[in-house]
């Protein structure tokens, strides 16, 4: 219940379009209402009183029913979808808001695609609350109220038994229904979960599966899956079924009912039988309003799930707030790590375990270790994407947590392993770095990176996930953003290691012809050109264990010596 | 008109759920007729007598019965739709689910991995709404129209030719509108995919985003595209919304045109009340079921963009080679060799053989390293050794069968494969372990471990071995992930090791361990690896070279650096240099 308030509460800007649309609705079934009691009331008076004159109002009332039914049901159709929209785009916006204070470290478990895209869809199933969840019971309210009225005018004891009727379609069976439908949706959205997992691991996993001889395995599982869920969707459709028929049994309640307590005021001619024959048709159109209940409450159990999905993610407390009054980034760039821990949730295993070092300014220090010695947490830390556990990093004397972590960004260019670039043109992912270049400034970095080629494709799309370029010009890419960005700090983690030999050998020359004169952290498994270092510091398991230039580390023969052999073929 | 050849062989599949759906729509509808002519008889009995609540009562009870029965009957339709559907839906996943496997990991690495799970769980959810909506309404606007036509014009035949003069006009409205809506909408959806795809572009790089510290101004971006949407998608809107304004009033004008006619009628005493009343009363169902056909098309038109994706895969049934049923032992496959014969493959598409011509007798309990510049169809060789591709020219061989002739459930079981890139299951760690061997014991499954170098890391995660890895999970550093692969293949002991060697080298110690287990694990069985290191290559009792798809040299280390060959001049320099 909670979570299903805050999502109404999320389309509270909309509440007077929303508002408007109900009215409208309201508006449509009270056209199909006149429309078919002035019907009623045309012929039972042409059967009655053979006067053309009579007749003149129900004709004129058909018309104007009839064609105001389809206009009023046009306006509130657009009405409603134009409402759905802007809520989805509020709940996009509100989402991204929420989240964006978060990444990455609440977001780490999030990182796959797959697990993104079902956010995705779960924001694009919540535009549904309003359509299907919100407008249809304040609809069937307000007819409810309308027939109350209508009949009560002729008869109490009559609008008694139809607003009776109404209650049980309105309320009872709807409730009834969302009880016996209880877990229905939840169970559903579960094992589609499941089947999604299920479905990767057996596609992308297929080499493994099939040596193992677990193909099978999976695709059973997977068959399970899917029969438990279609056995779900089966119960969802009878009880689906069911609701309706029992809207409908109500409804015709509703009729004998009428039949019953007003039949004895026509014989003793307390009511005219034409009034009579309208009210019955009446309250038959009047029960159209209730069909759309069912939609209600199937709904409700998904989209609450939905919401509690998305919640739970933006309810995480972010890793780094930003200090309410920052310093001023300081002039002189000096790095100093001082005693620096960090472990990640979840783990008991420090990557980080009290490293001290320092890059005084315009000098370059490269930080190497195998795979898991805890060198790109140095860079995620120096980023303030996480806070350290303990210990600080400082930037020209002052600590990076009272610097503004946007300036703080501003001021660190990072080239990463794998860049990602949106799916946009080459253009806009280059503005990115700096969002006021000029074009000329663009061409002239994609020169200086090396990538003269793309200085007339400025407009061309990168692609998905700029897949439209090779892993290389993805790199140069990235330089040129550096480039771009201008920062007097460079922050280089493993940015060649997934390139060939030549490609690397390349791009460490660029980097190396771009990062003059200022302060560079290159961070890498590769040990390549080692000699052009000023520092380097050796990290295993999450210490410092190692440090001085390539010569001496050599000379020292120790694990540095030994990566060294290993990767120039003399192990 | 939406009838889309593959679902219609679906349907016919599932013949009798959905006979039956037909014909409860068609008792339902007899039910409409006779719940209509004891309502209009209820109404001029009231005029005509203004009886007692009594008299009236049997009438009452036949209109509660007629209109009940109605429900059911509809209700039971749209359920035995349904059930049809749902049958359909399972029939669907086992046989998109069968064929995938069955084409296996050549195809689903060729094809784009999100492509295929897409269209194996949404791509059958999709099929739905055509089977269990436009299907059954198909029925019902066959039905329901010509029930009302026989019911209406022996009662009034001037309001049935009013009828059967306008009905056409509906679905002559629809085609003309439809048409020009259905492209528009078709543009639509290709707008909205891009623009889900914008949103989950900007999730997904929002690490970038923060790092140029741009996350904040991007916001407005996904505010402005959405916005974008909206306002395009409600010109489509409102041209489909038209449609069905122009349907409605085409259905209204008719049923006015009708009440019209039969009070004017009434009037003059050409027409009895009750006849009059009920064909007032059937008039505005008869449109309804025609314009609610229009509803459903559209909601049945993703099924058929569906069909088409998973026609896509299950048309490809025919290329799946077929498998033997000779048992391949565990004795065969440690004492034969492997007679690989002038085998040459193809990728598709591509006009350079992967291999070509390739002749080789790999001896059991020896170590072949294959080698070669990237692109040498060493990768290619293996894939042939694991059966994932069939040679196209040529054959392999184990003694003196065919590899074909064994099944491939039992050539599986005689090999381990140590993958380049090994896949991780969202599962436990011992999950991921025991697909290797499913009765491990816990002894065996730490020994391995042990062996892979990978204990000391299990032991300091919090949940151990029962730690979820994957996707969904913790996330294993491809050094990790590699010897994880290497520890399933120490508890599988298969007679027969593929091995694409890893090549991460970074750290010397774990790499003097790794090179250790290795050892073990080469020990007495009979290897193929792609080597990159120098050493592997030195020890193998065979080295094989690669180049372009051909065998270019084969032979010891000491034999081939003896030899002036593409070996010494190109593969040993070049590995050199590569390291250096």
């Amino acid at each position: 219940m909670k979570t299903f308030l805050r999502l109404v509460g999320l389309t509270r800007p909309f509440a007077w379009w929303m508002a408007l649309a109900a009215l409208i609705g309201f508006a449509t079934i009270g056209s199909g209402i006149g429309l078919l009691m002035a019907s009623a009331w045309l012929i039972t008076t042409a059967a009655l009183i053979p006067q053309l004159s009579a007749l003149q109002a129900g004709i004129t009332g058909v018309r104007i029913f009839g064609i105001s039914r389809g206009v009023i049901r046009y306006a509130e159709r657009l009405i409603s979808h134009n409402t759905t929209f802007r809520i989805l785009t509020r709940l996009r916006v509100w989402f991204y808001d929420a989240v964006e204070p978060l990444a990455p470290a609440r977001l780490a478990a999030y990182k796959s695609a797959d697990l993104l895209k079902r956010i995705v869809d779960d924001i694009q199933s919540l535009e549904n609350i309003y359509a299907r969840v919100i407008s249809p019971p304040v609809t069937a309210a307000l007819v409810t109220l309308l027939m109350w009225f209508v009949v009560g005018h002729w008869s109490t004891a009559a609008a008694e038994g139809v607003l009776a009727s109404q209650l049980i379609a309105g309320i009872a069976v709807p409730m009834l229904s969302a009880r016996i439908a209880k877990g229905t949706a939840r169970g559903i959205s579960g094992l589609q979960a499941e089947q999604q997992l299920l479905a990767v691991d057996l596609v992308e996993g297929m080499g493994e599966l099939r040596v193992f001889g677990m193909v099978g395995d999976y695709t059973e599982r997977l068959r399970e899956a899917e029969s438990k869920k279609l056995a779900l969707q089966k119960k969802a459709s009878l009880i689906e079924g069911l609701h309706e028929s029992l809207t409908g049994i109500a409804m015709n309640g509703a009729l004998i009912w009428i039949l019953y307590s007003m039949l004895p005021m026509v014989s003793t001619g307390a009511l005219n039988a034409i009034t009579l024959a309208s009210v019955v048709f009446g309250v038959m159109a009047s029960f159209e309003a209730f069909l759309p209940l069912t939609g209600s409450v199937q709904n409700i159990e998904a989209d609450v799930r939905a919401g509690e999905r998305l919640f739970e993610i933006i309810d995480a407390k972010p890793e780094v707030i930003a200090p309410e009054k920052p310093e001023p980034f300081p002039k002189s760039t000096t790095i100093e790590v001082r005693n620096l821990s960090f472990t990640y949730p979840g783990s008991n295993r420090p990557a980080l375990d009290g490293v001290s070092f320092s890059v005084p300014q315009g000098s370059r220090t490269a930080i190497v270790g195998p795979s898991g010695a805890g060198k790109s947490t140095i860079s995620s830390l120096m980023v303030r994407f996480w806070n350290p556990s303990q210990g600080d990093i400082s930037i020209g004397g002052q600590n990076i947590d009272r610097l503004d972590p946007e300036e703080l960004r501003r001021n660190i260019a990072v080239v990463s392993q794998r860049t990602y670039l949106f799916g946009q043109s080459i253009r806009e992912n280059l503005l990115l770095a700096a969002p006021d270049a000029t074009d000329k400034q663009l061409r002239n970095a994609l020169s200086m990176a090396g990538l003269d080629t793309l200085q007339s494709r400025l407009d061309d799309w990168a692609g998905q996930h700029g897949m439209n370029l090779s892993g290389g010009e993805r790199q140069r890419l990235a330089i040129a953003r550096m480039i771009l960005q201008d920062a007097p700090v460079i922050l280089l983690d493993e940015a060649t290691a997934n390139l060939d030999a030549v490609t690397e050998e390349a791009l460490l020359d660029t980097l190396e012809r771009t990062s003059v004169g200022r302060t560079v952290m290159a961070i890498t498994h590769r040990l390549h050109h080692m000699e052009r270092y000023d520092d380097i510091v050796v990290l295993y398991e999450g210490k410092v264990i190692e440090q001085g230039r390539h010569e001496a580390l050599l000379q020292l023969d120790g694990f540095y010596a030994g990566m060294w052999r290993l990767q120039h073929g003399e192990g | 008109m939406n009838i889309d050849r593959n679902l219609m062989r679906l349907l016919s599949e599932q013949k009798r759920p959905f006979i039956l759906s037909g014909l409860s729509g068609a008792i339902g509808a007899l039910m409409l007729v006779a719940q209509a002519w004891v309502l209009s008889g209820i109404v001029e009995t009231v005029f005509r007598h203004a009886p007692a609540w009594q008299a009236i009562l049997p009438l009452v009870g036949l209109f509660a019965l007629f209109s009940t029965l109605r429900v059911l009957f509809n209700w039971a339709g749209h359920h035995e739709a349904k059930k049809g559907t749902l049958a359909i839906r399972k029939t669907l996943t086992e046989r998109l689910s069968g064929t995938v496997a069955a084409l296996g990991p050549s195809y689903t690495r060729s094809a784009q991995s999100g492509r295929i799970v897409t269209t194996l769980l949404k791509g059958v959810e999709s099929v739905d709404a055509w089977f269990s909506q436009y299907i059954p309404q198909l029925f019902l606007s066959l039905i329901i129209p010509v029930v009302i036509l026989v019911a209406i014009f022996p009662a009034d035949w001037l309001s049935g030719l009013i009828l059967l003069l306008t009905a056409p006009l509906i679905p002559v409205f629809m085609i003309l509108i439809g048409k020009r809506a259905s492209a528009a909408t078709e543009k639509q959806w290709n707008t909205m995919s891009r623009m889900s795809g914008h949103f989950l572009d900007m999730l997904q790089g929002l690490s970038t985003l923060k790092l140029f510290a741009q996350a904040k101004t991007r916001r407005d971006g996904i505010e402005e595209a959405s916005e974008n949407f909206r306002h395009s998608t409600m010109q489509v809107l409102k041209i489909a919304f038209l449609s069905s304004l122009t349907l409605e009033l085409v259905g209204t004008l008719g049923t006015a045109a009708v009440a019209v006619s039969i009070g004017l009628r009434l009037l003059s005493g050409a027409l009895p009340f009750r006849p009059g009343l009920f064909a007032l009363l059937l008039v505005p169902e008869f449109y309804l079921v025609l314009r609610q056909l229009g509803t459903k098309f559209h909601a049945g038109m993703e099924g058929v963009t569906a069909s088409k994706e998973m026609h896509e895969i299950l048309d490809r049934t025919a290329s799946i080679p077929e498998e033997g049923s000779r048992d391949l032992t565990a004795d065969e496959a440690s004492t034969l060799p492997i007679v690989i014969a002038g085998v040459g493959y193809r990728f598709p598409g591509s006009d350079k053989p992967a291999l070509d011509g390739v002749s080789l007798t790999i001896e059991p309990g020896t170590v072949t390293a294959l080698t070669g510049p990237s692109g040498a169809g060493k990768s290619t060789l293996l894939n042939l050794l694991l059966r994932f591709i069939e040679p196209a020219d040529g054959t392999i061989a184990l003694g003196s069968r065919k590899a074909r002739e064994f099944s491939l459930d039992s050539w599986y079981r005689q090999i381990a494969w140590v993958p380049q890139h090994p896949f991780l299951f969202n599962a436990t760690i011992r999950e991921n372990l025991l697909m290797a061997r499913r009765d491990a014991t816990q002894d065996e499954i730490d020994k391995a471990l042990k062996q892979a170098g990978l204990l000391d890391l299990v032991r300091s995660l919090p949940e151990g071995l029962e730690t979820i890895i994957g996707e969904q999970g913790a996330r294993l550093s491809g050094g990790e992930a590699q010897r994880l692969s290497l520890a399933r293949a120490f508890l599988k002991d298969a007679p027969v090791l593929l091995l694409d060697e890893p090549t991460s080298h970074t750290d010397p110690i774990l790499e003097a361990q790794l090179r250790k287990a290795m050892a073990v694990l080469m020990r007495g069985r009979t290897v193929v690896m792609i080597a990159h290191r120098l050493e592997s290559i030195r020890n193998a009792d065979r080295i094989v070279v690669l180049d372009r798809g051909r065998l270019v040299q084969s032979g010891t280390h000491d034999e081939l650096m003896s030899d002036a060959g593409f070996y010494r001049q190109a593969i040993f320099s070049s590995m050199e240099e590569a390291a250096a």
